[in-house]
Formats: C-alpha cells, sequence, structure tokens
C-alpha cells in the first residue's frame, strides 16, 4: 500500500551539548536524541519508522524482539512496583506489535545498600507477573554499582515473542476513515507514581494500571487481524506522543473527541489540580490501536469481551489533515492541537 | 466535577456562543484583550476560537509573569542558590525558562540540587525537614500568588526557620495595563479581566480602565462558559455605549477583594519604585520586593545579588506581540529560531505565554482553518 | 498565577486552626485557609485552591445564579424565534440584567 503522504520529513538533529532529564521523558526531547543521534548510529535502515518492537523474518518465521528499562522512583507504589512493570512492559511492547510474548532475559542493576528483602521482593513481583502474563524467564545479568548510582535498582529487560498469524502494522497502512481504539481509562499510572513520590504532599485512592494486555490483543487479532493497522502503549509521553509518532509516520491526521476519552475523576481531579494534560501521562496497562471502518465495532466487541477490557472505547478517527497533526475536538464545535510532550509532565500554577 | 463540568455544559456554551454571533456587529471589527495568561491557555484549550463570528478578534495579554521575568533574573536567582550551598525551588513553570547558561532543569542536570514544589509552604517545610540545608524559594506571580508568599514568610518568621528565605519576583497587573493602554499602537475594544488575581485585589482596581479609558472590562472566570459569558458582557456594553467594569466571576470574585489578602501583602511586601519586564521594557511601581522586617528571609537582602541583565536578541518582537501589535505568527522567529522546546523569547517559555498557547495548540491547524485572522 | 480550582474542605486539621483537608475529585491536600480566616470555612464548604491556599469560598447561589442566566440566553432566543415566525413583525427581546 502506498503510504498517505510522501515525501521526506526534515532531518532530525541533536545539538544538545548534554543530556538531560527531558531526553528520557518519551516525548519531543527523547525522539530528537533517539533519531537524532541514536539511530543513525546504530541502525542498518535509519529510515525506518521506530515500533515497540522489531519484526525479524529467521527463515520464514516471524518473531518480535524488543528491549526496555526500567527506572522507576519510588520503587513500590500502589497497584505494583518495577518488578511488574519491567515484565509487564516488555510483554506489552511485543504485544502491540502483534506478536504472542514468549521470553525474556532480565538485567539487574543493584545499588550497593540494597536491602536484600526488597531485592526479593521484586524479583517474587517479577516471577507472578511472568506466569500471568504466560512468559517464561529464561536468563539474565546482575551487576552491583555503588551506593548513589542506580536508584536502588535499574532493570533491563528483553523479550521476545512470535508474531500472530495474519498480523502486519505498519504506520503506513493508515488510512481516512480508520477509528482510533483504546483499551481503558488513561493516566492511572503516571499519576499514581507522581502521587507517590511525596513532593507535592497530595493523596489519593489511585493504583498503577500496569498489567500485560496480551488477552486483549490476542481477541483483537483473531477477530480483526485483516482491518488492524497500528498498535502501541502509551507509556511515558502518553496517548499524546504515541498519536503524534503515528502521524507523524503516516501523514495523516488524526481526530480524538476529548468526551469520548476515559478516565477516572481521581486522575481529572490531579490534572485540573496540577494543570496537567491527561493526554501527556504514562499508562502501563492500556494500548491504542488503529482500524479499517469495516472492523472497529467488532474490534470493540472482541476487546470488551475479555475481562479487564470492558472499558475499550473508540476515541477518534483518522482524517486525511491536518497532516501530521492530532487534534482534539470538544463537545461543543472547537479543537486543539494535541501536541507531543516536550520534557517530563511539570506542575504548573499559571 | 464540581463548579466546572456546569461551566462546560455543551449545551449552553452552543447557547452563549449563537448568543456571540447574534450580538456582534458585522460592520464592525472587535479587538479584545485578554489580559491574563491563564485566560489565553482556556482560550487554546478549549478550542473557543472557533466558536466565535471572524470579527472578534482575542489578543493575548501580558499576563504571564513567567513571560515577563527578564532572563537575568533568573541568572541571579540560580547564582544566589549556587553560592550560598542552597536548594532552589519553584513552581514547576520556572523550571525550563532559560537563563543565560541554561533553565534551572539544566542547571540540576549538571549536579545543582533543584526541586519543583507546589506550593511557598512545600518549601518551607523542606526548611524545617533539612535544617543543615538553607532552602531558597523562586517566588513568582501576580497578585493572585504574593498572598501564599507572604503567609509562608510570616509562618517562617513565627517559627523561627532561619534556613529558609524567598527571592522575590512578584509583579503587579495593573500597571501592565497601564502599559499596554499607554501604547501608541494600542487600538483595542474591550478587556477580559483577570479572574484569580482580582479574588485579592477586588474589582475596583479597574475602574480607571472604563472611566478614564473609555473601555469596557468584565473580570472574567476560566472556564469556556465564563469566556464566552463575559465576552457576551463587554459586546453588550459595547453596542449601548457602556463603559463599566462588570464582574463575570462572582462565584468566586468579591468586588472588595480579599482583606486578609492584602494586609498580609502590606505588612510583607513594598512596592520597588521599578522593575523591568521582559519585553515591555522598565515599568515603574510595578513589582514587590520584601519588606526589611522580613529581611532576614529576603535572599536579595540576606545574599549577595549579581544583578545581572541580559537583553533579548534584537530580532525576538515578544514586545509587539505582548502589547497585542503582532500575532505570535506574524514574529520573524515564531517556530523557526523560537519553539516552545529551544525558546528565544519570552512568550514561548511559558505553556501559558501568547507565542507558545499558539504554537502548541493552534497554530498546525490555522493552514486549515480559514476563518482565523 | 491563573491555576485555581475548586475543591470541597472536607476536614479539619487537629492541631492548626489555619489548615483544613480539601478534596478535589478524590484528591486531597491540606491546605492553608488563613486567608479566609474573616468568613470562617468548614466541612461541606467549597473553596478555589492556588499554590495550596484557599482564596475565595465559592458562592452556590452565585453559581446557580450564572448558569440560570446563561440557560435563559438560549430561551430568549428560542422565543424569539417563534414570535419572529408568527409574523408580527419586529419586537423587542425581553432584558435580562
Amino acid at each position: 500500500m502506498r503510504p498517505l503522504v510522501e515525501g521526506v520529513l526534515p532531518k532530525v538533529r541533536f545539538r544538545d551539548p548534554q543530556i538531560e532529564m527531558a531526553h528520557g521523558a518519551g516525548g519531543k526531547a527523547s525522539r530528537r536524541l533517539i533519531e537524532g543521534l541514536i539511530v543513525p548510529l546504530l541502525s542498518e535502515h535509519p529510515s525506518e519508522p521506530l515500533a515497540d518492537a522489531a519484526v525479524l523474518d529467521i527463515e520464514g518465521r516471524r518473531l518480535a524482539i524488543t528491549t526496555d528499562s526500567f527506572v522507576v522512583k519510588p520503587l513500590s507504589f500502589p497497584g505494583g512496583s518495577i518488578g511488574d512493570l519491567a515484565v509487564n512492559g516488555t510483554v506489552n511492547d511485543l504485544a502491540v506489535s502483534g506478536a504472542i510474548p514468549r521470553a525474556m532475559v532480565v538485567t539487574l542493576i543493584l545499588e550497593a545498600g540494597l536491602p536484600t528483602e526488597v531485592l526479593e521482593i521484586e524479583l517474587r513481583a517479577m516471577a507472578k507477573a511472568a506466569r500471568q502474563a504466560g512468559v517464561s524467564i529464561v536468563g539474565g545479568d546482575t551487576k552491583v554499582v555503588e551506593h548513589g548510582m542506580a536508584d536502588r535498582m535499574y532493570i533491563t529487560t528483553t523479550g521476545i515473542g512470535e508474531l500472530m498469524p495474519g498480523v502486519s502494522l505498519s504506520p503506513k497502512t493508515v488510512r481516512p476513515g480508520d477509528q482510533i481504539l483504546l483499551s481503558g481509562p488513561i493516566g492511572d499510572h503516571g499519576i499514581t507514581i507522581l502521587l507517590a513520590r511525596g513532593d507535592l504532599e497530595l493523596d489519593a485512592d489511585l493504583r498503577s494500571d500496569t498489567r500485560p494486555v496480551t488477552a486483549m490483543v490476542q481477541a483483537l487479532v483473531e477477530a480483526t487481524a485483516p482491518g488492524l493497522r497500528w498498535m502501541r502503549d502509551p507509556t511515558r509521553g502518553g496517548v499524546a506522543s504515541s498519536l503524534n509518532e503515528l502521524a507523524r509516520d503516516s501523514g495523516a491526521g488524526l481526530v480524538l473527541s476529548e468526551g469520548r476519552i476515559p478516565m477516572r475523576d481521581t486522575v481529572r481531579g490531579a490534572c485540573e489540580l496540577l494543570g496537567l494534560d491527561p493526554l501527556h501521562i504514562a499508562n502501563e496497562g492500556q494500548f491504542l490501536a488503529v482500524m479499517a471502518p469495516e472492523f472497529a465495532e467488532l474490534a470493540l466487541r472482541a476487546m470488551q469481551q475479555v475481562p479487564g477490557g470492558e472499558e475499550a472505547v473508540i476515541i477518534g478517527e483518522v482524517k486525511e489533515g491536518p497532516i501530521r497533526t492530532v487534534l482534539c475536538e470538544t463537545p461543543y464545535g472547537g479543537s486543539r492541537v494535541v501536541d507531543m510532550l516536550v520534557g517530563d509532565p511539570l506542575p504548573r500554577i499559571c | 466535577m464540581k463548579y466546572v463540568d456546569e461551566f462546560r455544559d455543551p449545551q449552553l456554551i452552543t447557547r452563549t456562543a449563537s448568543e456571540i454571533r447574534r450580538l456582534a456587529d458585522p460592520q464592525r471589527h472587535y479587538r479584545i484583550m485578554e489580559v491574563c495568561g491563564g485566560h489565553t491557555h482556556s482560550i487554546y484549550r478549549f478550542g473557543l476560537k472557533d466558536l466565535l463570528p471572524p470579527n472578534i478578534e482575542l489578543v493575548h495579554g501580558p499576563g504571564c509573569p513567567v513571560c515577563v521575568l527578564p532572563m537575568g533574573r533568573i541568572d541571579d536567582g540560580l547564582a544566589i542558590a549556587e553560592q550560598n550551598g542552597a536548594v532552589f525551588t519553584a513552581f514547576g513553570d520556572m523550571m525550563r525558562v532559560p537563563g543565560t547558561h541554561g533553565s534551572p532543569f539544566q542547571a540540576k542536570a549538571r549536579g545543582r540540587d533543584i526541586r519543583v514544589v507546589y506550593s511557598p509552604l512545600d518549601a518551607l517545610k523542606l526548611a524545617q525537614a533539612n535544617p543543615g540545608k538553607h532552602i531558597m524559594f523562586f517566588a513568582i506571580g501576580f497578585e493572585t500568588t504574593a498572598p501564599s508568599t507572604a503567609l509562608t514568610l510570616m509562618q517562617a518568621r513565627a517559627l523561627g526557620i532561619r534556613n529558609f528565605s524567598m527571592f522575590c519576583n512578584h509583579v503587579t497587573i495593573i500597571p501592565a495595563i497601564r502599559a499596554i493602554l499607554d501604547s501608541p499602537d494600542m487600538r483595542l475594544d474591550a478587556f477580559i479581566g483577570p479572574g484569580h488575581v482580582s479574588t485579592v485585589i477586588g474589582c475596583r482596581p479597574y475602574e480607571w480602565i472604563a472611566r478614564n479609558e473609555k473601555k469596557p472590562i468584565v473580570v472574567c472566570g476560566f472556564e469556556p462558559l465564563d469566556i464566552l459569558q463575559s465576552i457576551v458582557m463587554l459586546l453588550r456594553q459595547l453596542q449601548e455605549g457602556r463603559t463599566e467594569v462588570e464582574n463575570q466571576y462572582q462565584r468566586v470574585v468579591p468586588w472588595e477583594g480579599n482583606r486578609p489578602a492584602l494586609k498580609a501583602m502590606a505588612e510583607v511586601f513594598r512596592l520597588r519604585p521599578y522593575f523591568e519586564w521582559r519585553g515591555l521594557g522598565f515599568i515603574s511601581q510595578s513589582a514587590l520586593r520584601i519588606h526589611e522586617t522580613y529581611a532576614e528571609w529576603d535572599a536579595e537582602q540576606r545574599f549577595r545579588v549579581p544583578g545581572i541583565r541580559v537583553t533579548d536578541p534584537k530580532a525576538a518582537q515578544c514586545g509587539e506581540v505582548l502589547k497585542g501589535v503582532l500575532k505570535p505568527s506574524q514574529c520573524k522567529l515564531f517556530g523557526r529560531e523560537c519553539t516552545p522546546e529551544q525558546p528565544v523569547g519570552a512568550l514561548m517559555v511559558s505553556s501559558e505565554g501568547a507565542c507558545a498557547a499558539y504554537h502548541t495548540y493552534a497554530h498546525r491547524k490555522a493552514a486549515e482553518v480559514a476563518s482565523y485572522s | 498565577m491563573c491555576l485555581a480550582i475548586p475543591g470541597k474542605i472536607i476536614e479539619a486539621v487537629t492541631d492548626r486552626t489555619d489548615f483544613a483537608v480539601v478534596d478535589v475529585c478524590g484528591v486531597r491536600r491540606r491546605v492553608n485557609i488563613g486567608l479566609l480566616e474573616n468568613e470562617g470555612v468548614r466541612p461541606g464548604d467549597w473553596v478555589l485552591i492556588h499554590v495550596g491556599f484557599a482564596m475565595s469560598k465559592i458562592g452556590e447561589a452565585q453559581a446557580n445564579d450564572q448558569i440560570r442566566m446563561l440557560t435563559l440566553l438560549g430561551e430568549s432566543e428560542a422565543a424569539m424565534q417563534e414570535i419572529e415566525g408568527y409574523g408580527f413583525g419586529e419586537l423587542e427581546p425581553p432584558r435580562e440584567s
């Protein structure tokens, strides 16, 4: 299929003299670092759009491989801990690439002085999450660094999975009329972490949404593989950043309906209070899918029938323009551009 | 959310927008300035321009305390903290504002102890929890935020917390409005007046605008219905030839303002004879400094202030955009050298600055929306 | 400067009369209520919160009045259109205050 928009995007250059936190936030700064420095130096195919996992064709067998790193403070928070994130995050990257997650290897970077008890808790969390996700942890590596480094513990993972039959995902297959689906309410994880850090002195009954989305993705693929164009799990940078990447890679205009985007009241309250845009907040148990319109209702029903998928909803659609832009429409006829996050979402007073 | 959702009711918004179209005289081009950056932000966030007829032009005013802060003051604040081994604390809005040697976050990346706080009270709490460190709070904001700074200083003094100070950059709104009205290029018909500043100063301080300058002004809330209703009220004034101060935000703004807030400010602050506003130049009696009684908690009286002055690049046309003479997209640097990620000028540094708001929320769709003027 | 949000006072703070706990959609925080000492603040009151301080009490009556006025806007227009439909000629719309 010909992509929607031909033409070369302006070359991204990375001119920042030093690395900063913004480069890890999943937004524009991150893209600049990855596309302007890392990919050009490391990749054999620097102009291919970047996805959550790489698909390898090894003598006819299609495998997906992904790697991820987990750096979170605090290590443990309502709804989970770094161990859960490490397993579920990897599993989800494979799932949204259309693969059944099969195995992963794990690297632990441990700070000297970390209590063994804490490490054990995380190992048990990972084992449990792996069992629940149906994935085997088959190997790994461990390093210890000096006290003061590694924020207690960093985890990196590499996961491998098998592509499901009939799956062919690419931003270039996206067409006007395609529907944008979201698996459930946004913002739970990011706001939970923000509150758990304690600097804002805010208290709420909110938990991270960390969970494997494999079952929902499988149901979706089984029901509607021919109509499935693209999927992504909106982690750091939120729904806004994931959709902006799609808009940019496909050339399409994506139009969201503000009223249809699901969000818990507490997430909404925290965002209003702190002046944050929920579309920029990280999620660890949700995914986006773009479906051909004739399959959209079927897709929704398939997702909703999976336990945990009841809140799946269509949040918008693909249009011809404005190109490479994500718009959000209000229920009363206004619209705004949804931009990619610049750096970490910061509470504001203005 | 109570007191929020009712003012975002789609049906009422549609009706109010219809009333605006009904009232607007098609022979007339209206230029209405919203003074406050928060209104600029709301207008873009809720896509309100899409609901207005093309002959109503909203001009973005200078009410963005981050935008009007001269770069030199950021340099000063960071320098004071560094030279005295102090922890630099500030609201999130300040963290990515570039000084000459980078923003506070960039300084943090180089190892400085820089922390975001939600409230000045949290900075004070940090001081209490860390008696071995000095905590400096970089205070910004108009009169909305000044009382909070004042009360925090009063508490610091009452509790005898000595490892705490503030670097005060509070500015006042009336001189900014005066600077707009005094500008020879000014062609404005009416004002959408500050909402939360008015909870502190009340509505009386705007009476000279209506009486002497003969411009209608409506004190306005921040939800879509508030802004649309205020435009209705302004159009009615203009139609009927009235020039009055009206309070649309009555559920929150008392006409007489907040007495305890004004009292606290009077105790803790004095007016500086003049202060530099980025993009507007020096304005007299437009900013607050901390009174001698609180000298111990005033970073400027306690520590040496480098007094760094930085001029903006000549190519940046912030002043003209601030005064509403130019639209953000008309500045030569807009979207090219000057973007929210790499801001050159004042109005790009804060998400509610006219240029940043337009760049983030609107400019890519402007080409598609023929009616945008 | 401008970001302030309505919240409901849900409890007093035992050792501090100038603080209370406020709830915004389930998110809770201690806020300073010193600026409202003249009016008095009680659990159940709604206040406007800015940087950890309650700036103003929210007037339920005024909020309802505003909504009512806006509702009338549309109604008088609908009434106008109905009357115009009868062909009685130009009629002045009723004045709202």
